[in-house]
């Protein structure tokens, strides 16, 4: 997977500030995606589309609050591929995998900036850094988990295993 | 290297060659979920065995009770409940316990004799950590991840590292494993084993009875726990044997087993605790909650922490010729049927009665703030449960006092939070 970061070095981030609480009126995904961390950046959306970002870089904790599904759902619409954080929250970190949204533990988010190319390699567990020339490992996702994400999350999954 | 018990169980379930911090696919013994949790359950199940003919994975490990808002407390509880009963019949499920069978959940399946030492078992309901007194790895999950679990017998995991506390020293008079894990969660917080298996070990433990470990593991989560876990001896083994359950696995942590943290409490010093509005970590030692006098309108006896028989009897052991304060109303709830029936017998029926306590049928009830025992703005309850939260029984101007079953107990007959020995 490869992607332009738009990086928030903020910790905390919590999942109002994701998808605010007064739009979960609908579960559209894209009327979500609409609205999706306006309460931290209002131009989130236009800053995103103008770096043409895909990847989401942000400080420690990241998803904590409310466990609404909402919060992984509006950032998967508006059309991030992957998160990149040192830690998550844990309900978050669990919503992620369950819609298809890889996300990743990775401490040293100094190394990343706004606009730098990433490259991963799930199987593998390397992070590279093409802007900087830097790799790094990071955790080995599994067969099933990337089985999880390429079937659009875990409902799909488990349909397809079944089937 | 050596694996924790935690570890072990979730090796012997998935791929194997795992540890701490890695993914697993593990395969699951049991799965729950309840009256509230189980409708979601359901509807995902649904989607994913749409235009199939295909049934649970396997009807005897789907567990499902209705006990949270159950005798149906309205129309909407009742038509939950529905769900739960049409999807049973439909799924031939074994273990659909009906009113007159339901208990409180975590009080009732280790009871059934429904999960063993060694098992995988996950539920649609926070407190499902409950179980790793027995020695299993169990856990709760979302709906989602439940409704996926009735479908292929599988849910996905990050293997958590483990916090090994342990407790050395004698317990004082009164002190309850209650006492203990609320004591634990004001030491290290709500947050302090987020992720976490809290392993609960040393010599305290080693004599502490079945019901005492129930109460640690169910309030693993309190403290952010993913599970809480004992390894099982003697004590689990005649429990077992009680309880008609003989085929199990037993596992124990390796002696050089990695643990992110060892946390060691010396008991003899802890007294029996309570925790103050509005987090279970506010916790303060009794000598000092007594002289501040706390009033209270209601004291709740019962729940999945503290709901069983042994909690009962210190219960009415000192209730017994007393009388409940004129402003307190006390309620006492067992947490499955046969808890009441022992408790019918035993006499300690009539002593709640005798000192004026209302006993209800099991139910999660006022717990969660459901029905049962309702408080209004500014009222205040000490209660056995595991959550006082704002608005967790009631009022959001209402607060909730977390104890063991003796200090609600002697709370109820003073009008304020107390303990037994200062009676
Ligand atoms: S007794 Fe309370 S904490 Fe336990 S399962 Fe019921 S509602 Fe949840």
């Amino acid at each position: 997977m490869k992607g332009n970061v738009i990086k928030y070095d903020e910790k905390n981030i919590n999942t109002d500030l994701i998808i605010p609480a007064r739009y979960l009126i609908k579960s559209d995904p894209d009327y979500l995606a609409e609205h999706c961390m306006e309460d931290l950046d209002k131009d989130f959306i236009l800053r995103k589309d103008q770096i043409g970002a895909s990847i989401i870089v942000a400080g420690p904790n990241f998803g904590c609050g409310s466990s609404r599904e909402q919060a992984p759902i509006a950032l998967k619409a508006s059309g991030i591929k992957c998160i990149i954080a040192p830690s998550f929250a844990r309900i978050f970190f669990r919503n992620c995998i369950n819609i298809g949204l890889p996300i990743i533990e990775f401490k040293d988010i100094d190394e990343i900036h706004t606009s730098d190319e990433i490259e991963i390699d799930f199987t593998e567990g390397i992070l590279n850094n093409c802007s900087t020339k830097q790799k790094y490992k990071i955790l080995r996702m599994p067969p099933f988990i990337q089985e999880i994400i390429q079937s659009n999350g875990l409902v799909n999954f488990a349909r397809n295993r079944i089937l | 290297m050596g694996f924790t018990i935690t570890e072990k169980i979730l090796r012997d379930h998935s791929s194997g060659d795992v540890s701490a911090g890695d993914f697993v696919l593990a395969n699951i013994d049991k799965c729950l979920a309840n009256d509230i949790t189980a409708p979601i359950a359901i509807e995902v199940f649904e989607s994913i065995v749409e235009g199939t003919d295909k049934s649970v994975y396997n009807k005897n490990r789907v567990i499902l009770t209705p006990d949270h808002f159950t005798p149906n407390k309205d129309v909407a509880s009742a038509e939950q409940c529905k769900i739960l009963r049409d999807f049973a019949h439909k799924n031939q499920i074994i273990n659909y316990f009906e009113i007159g069978r339901v208990g409180i959940e975590h009080c009732l399946i280790p009871e059934q004799g429904l999960v063993s030492p060694g098992e995988v078992f996950i539920g649609a309901d926070s407190h499902t950590c409950t179980y790793g007194a027995l020695g299993a790895f169990s856990t709760g999950v979302g709906s989602t991840d439940l409704g996926v679990a009735m479908a292929l017998g599988q849910c996905w995991f990050k293997i958590p590292e483990s916090i090994k506390f342990v407790y050395y020293g004698k317990l004082k008079d009164w002190v309850s494993g209650k006492d203990l894990i609320l004591y634990t969660i004001g030491q290290i917080g709500v947050d302090g084993a987020t992720y976490k298996a809290m392993e609960f070990t040393g010599e305290v433990i080693e004599t502490l009875s079945m019901p005492n470990r129930f109460t640690m593991c169910n309030m693993a989560i309190e403290a952010g726990g993913k599970n809480g876990i004992i390894i099982p001896d003697k004590i689990t083994e005649i429990y077992l044997k009680n309880v008609g359950n003989k085929k199990y696995k037993i596992y124990e942590s390796d002696k050089d087993a990695e643990y992110f943290k060892i946390i060691e409490f010396d008991c003899n010093i802890i007294e029996p605790q309570v925790a103050f509005p509005h987090l279970p970590e506010n916790s303060k030692p009794i000598s000092e909650v007594d002289g501040m006098k706390v009033e209270i309108d209601q004291a709740v006896i019962g729940s999945c922490t503290n709901g069983r028989l042994e909690d009962l009897k210190i219960a009415a052991k000192i209730l017994k010729n007393q009388t409940i304060h004129s402003n307190v109303r006390c309620i006492v709830i067992p947490g499955t049927q046969q808890i009441y029936l022992e408790a019918l017998k035993e006499g300690l029926i009539e002593i709640f009665l005798n000192a004026g306590a209302i006993v209800s049928t099991p139910t999660c009830g006022p717990c969660l703030g459901g029905f049962m025992g309702i408080l209004a703005a500014g009222e205040r309850a000490v209660s056995t449960t595991n959550r006082n939260f704002v608005g967790r029984m009631g009022h959001i101007e209402s607060e909730v006092y977390l104890s063991s079953p003796a200090v609600a107990a002697a709370s109820a007959i003073k009008g304020y939070i107390t303990a037994p020995n200062y009676l």
